[in-house]
């Protein structure tokens, strides 16, 4: 009897050393927009990182520059009127506001993909489904028609799209809400990028479907060891597949946590709001907590901490000095590995 | 689609009735006798006037010359000329290949130079180029055609000598070249315009921000993406303006001496022809109706959200 000695045709699971370490670094990152009305100041001074296999939640409100840090890193900005007077977006290394633009276009796609909230919209209408699929692996690849059209296949087979063989050549509006979503991930997982960045890709949907589409990808990220960044503004999402989360604020990280701790104790009185403000049914019949007020017009943002006009602990520094983000310790001083703060009363929110 | 077919065809038929009734209406309502223009200045015989027009079926009730004029349409009799007594149908389609040549050069001159000026200025919009193209496009559709018409024989036919300044042979492609220009610079600049906007519009679309992230070269974005996406609205404009460039040739025609449909229309305006202006128009309404049939089809090979059932 032989021994067939030939690895197994499914892919097998990445080694360690190739995906492993730190993937991105965002160092300082700022974005501005220059437009009629001034400079609106999106981003001020982002930092964040993701190791591969790791899954950052970037939480946050409309405007708090959670989606337009994704597109600055995935590059997708316009500039104008889009602007990056400062920082670094460091991708294996290598600082990728530095790159050339061919340089760019073949990181995106190939090594950063990215999922965008309305499949519907984010899908070309007038393309088939096959075709969109199969266009990654035409440009990047150099396939055939009619490779990249047996490849556009497995891939939907592989995001659970049922019938994809007869599937492959329909037109986005004939998918229902969840199956587009699933044509999004499988168009972003389509070259196994080390990156993925999804932006909030489940707030379309219904939620018997959310939760479908967060499995699918949480399992997907696990088999390929990919790096994961999860926009989004919804806490019950991020709880189940995050590994750690970025809180932000006026387009600044005012929190940082491993999942669980952030649940279990905030550190910013923005954080607390937000969980506060979550529907629980063992409360059912007493008033919801909201918090006051709006978020800050980002052409003029307030002085001090942002958060300081909705902030019910505010006090007169908030309202001058700019709190950097800290590191958070327990009470005796020991480290709390992974968080932070930019409150200038972190101690009494997580400790009081 | 067969069906969908079917039916726009049949409603061609009120379509076709109304149009060459109305028509048939107004050329009479036109002042001026054709018959007693025979005599040119002199002074008609009231008796031959009478009689030749009672021959030709003139003395009739309109309702009755109408039915009369239809029947015959129907067998393919567009009826005669009254100076001449020649067939009309003949002339018509002496006249007809000439105009479908001439407009089909003009088409294609809107359509490619047209559609390129549009996408260019519409995806580098704010640029030089793109105030360019607004600038000149608005400039062709304000001015007269005439102008230009005058203003191009004089310049590349009498100076430069580029070109005959008239056309002696309708079938030189060559010589067609002036006119067929002149002809579609208007569409052009419509179509340059309607491409321009709608790219513009279409660029900032979700789908095109998913084509930049999948790494896709800013050519295929162009050409595979965005372009489909933003023909529709020209490719309308284009499909009805076959027949505006078959039947609005006649200051065109006129200024470059070709012998086509818009000529014809003229002579047949001038001379009070009722039967050759209305047989024209019958013809360059069903050119109009086909045209839209094939836009309205057109749609759905671009576009496969629509569907006709």
């Amino acid at each position: 009897m032989t021994i067939i000695d030939k690895p197994a045709d499914v892919p097998a699971p990445r080694s360690g050393g190739e995906k492993s370490g730190r993937l991105l670094d965002v160092k300082d990152l700022h974005v501005e927009f220059h437009t009629r009305d001034g400079v609106v100041k999106a981003v001020n001074g982002v930092n964040y990182s993701v190791d591969a296999g790791e899954t950052l939640a970037v939480l946050g409100e409309s405007g708090s520059g959670k989606s337009v840090t994704a597109q600055a890193i995935m590059g997708i900005l316009d500039m104008p009127p889009g602007k990056i007077p400062q920082g670094e977006i460091v991708f294996r290394g290598q600082d990728m506001l530095k790159m050339s633009n061919e340089e760019r276009r073949k990181v995106r796609g190939r090594k950063i993909a990215m999922i965008f909230q309305d499949a519907l919209s984010s899908l070309n209408p007038v393309l088939s489904v096959g075709y969109q699929l199969g266009e990654m692996f035409r440009v990047h690849e150099g396939m055939s028609r009619k490779q990249s059209k047996a490849k556009a296949v497995e891939l939907m087979d592989r995001v659970k799209i049922p019938a994809a063989k007869e599937r492959v050549n329909d037109y986005p509006h004939q998918f229902s809400g969840g199956m587009r979503q699933r044509i999004m991930i499988a168009m972003a997982l389509a070259l196994e990028p080390d990156l993925i960045i999804a932006d909030e890709p489940t707030t379309a949907l219904d939620v018997t479907v959310q939760a479908q589409v967060m499995d699918l990808l949480a399992e997907l990220q696990r088999e390929y060891n990919m790096g994961l960044i999860l926009i989004t503004h919804d806490l019950g999402v991020v709880a189940d597949v995050a590994d750690k989360i970025a809180v932000m604020y006026a387009g600044r990280i005012v929190e940082t946590a491993p999942v669980h701790e952030l649940y279990k104790r905030p550190a910013h009185p923005y954080t607390r709001g937000l969980l506060d403000s979550i529907p629980r049914l063992d409360q059912k019949g007493s008033e919801l907590y909201a918090i006051k007020g709006l978020p800050p017009n980002l052409l003029k943002i307030p002085s001090g901490c942002a958060f300081n006009p909705r902030c019910p602990k505010a006090q007169d520094i908030c309202r001058t000095e700019v709190p950097p983000l800290v590191p958070v310790t327990e009470r005796d001083g020991t480290d709390l590995a992974g968080r932070g703060s930019a409150c200038h009363f972190w101690k009494e929110t997580i400790h009081g | 689609m067969g069906r969908y077919v079917a039916r726009r065809l049949l409603q061609m038929i009120p379509v076709f009735i109304g149009t060459t009734l109305l028509i048939f209406l107004m050329v009479n309502a036109l002042p001026g006798d054709p018959v007693k223009a025979l005599w040119g200045d002199k002074p008609p015989d009231p008796a031959q006037v009478a009689q030749i027009k009672h021959d030709r079926g003139l003395d009739l009730p309109l309702w009755e010359q109408y039915l009369h004029y239809m029947k015959g349409l129907f067998q393919g009799d567009f009826g005669n000329t009254i100076a001449g007594n020649r067939p009309i149908l003949d002339e018509i389609t002496q006249a007809f290949p000439v105009s479908m040549r001439l407009a089909a050069m003009a088409w294609t001159f809107e359509l490619v130079v047209g559609i390129t000026l549009g996408v260019i200025a519409g995806v580098r919009r704010g640029r030089i180029i793109d105030t360019t193209v607004t600038f000149f496009t608005l400039i062709v559709i304000s001015v007269p055609i005439f102008v230009f018409g005058l203003g191009f024989q004089l310049i590349f036919g009498n100076e430069l000598g580029w070109v005959k300044p008239t056309v002696q042979d309708s079938e030189s492609f060559q010589q067609l070249m002036l006119p067929a220009l002149v002809l579609g610079l208007v569409g052009l600049a419509y179509v340059a315009r309607l491409t321009r906007t709608s790219i513009k519009e279409n660029r900032s679309a979700d789908y095109i921000r998913t084509a930049v992230a999948k790494g896709l070269p800013r050519r295929r974005i162009i050409s595979r993406h965005l372009l489909r996406n933003s023909l529709i609205p020209v490719v309308t404009y284009l499909g009805t303006d076959i027949g505006a460039l078959m039947g609005g040739a006649v200051i065109t025609e006129g200024i470059f001496n070709v012998s086509g449909v818009g000529n014809l229309l003229y002579l047949g305006i001038s001379r009070r022809e009722g039967a050759v202006i209305v047989g024209i128009v019958t013809v360059l309404v069903i050119v109009y109706l086909l045209a839209s049939l094939l836009v309205d089809l057109l749609y759905a090979v671009l576009d496969p959200r629509i569907r006709y059932a």
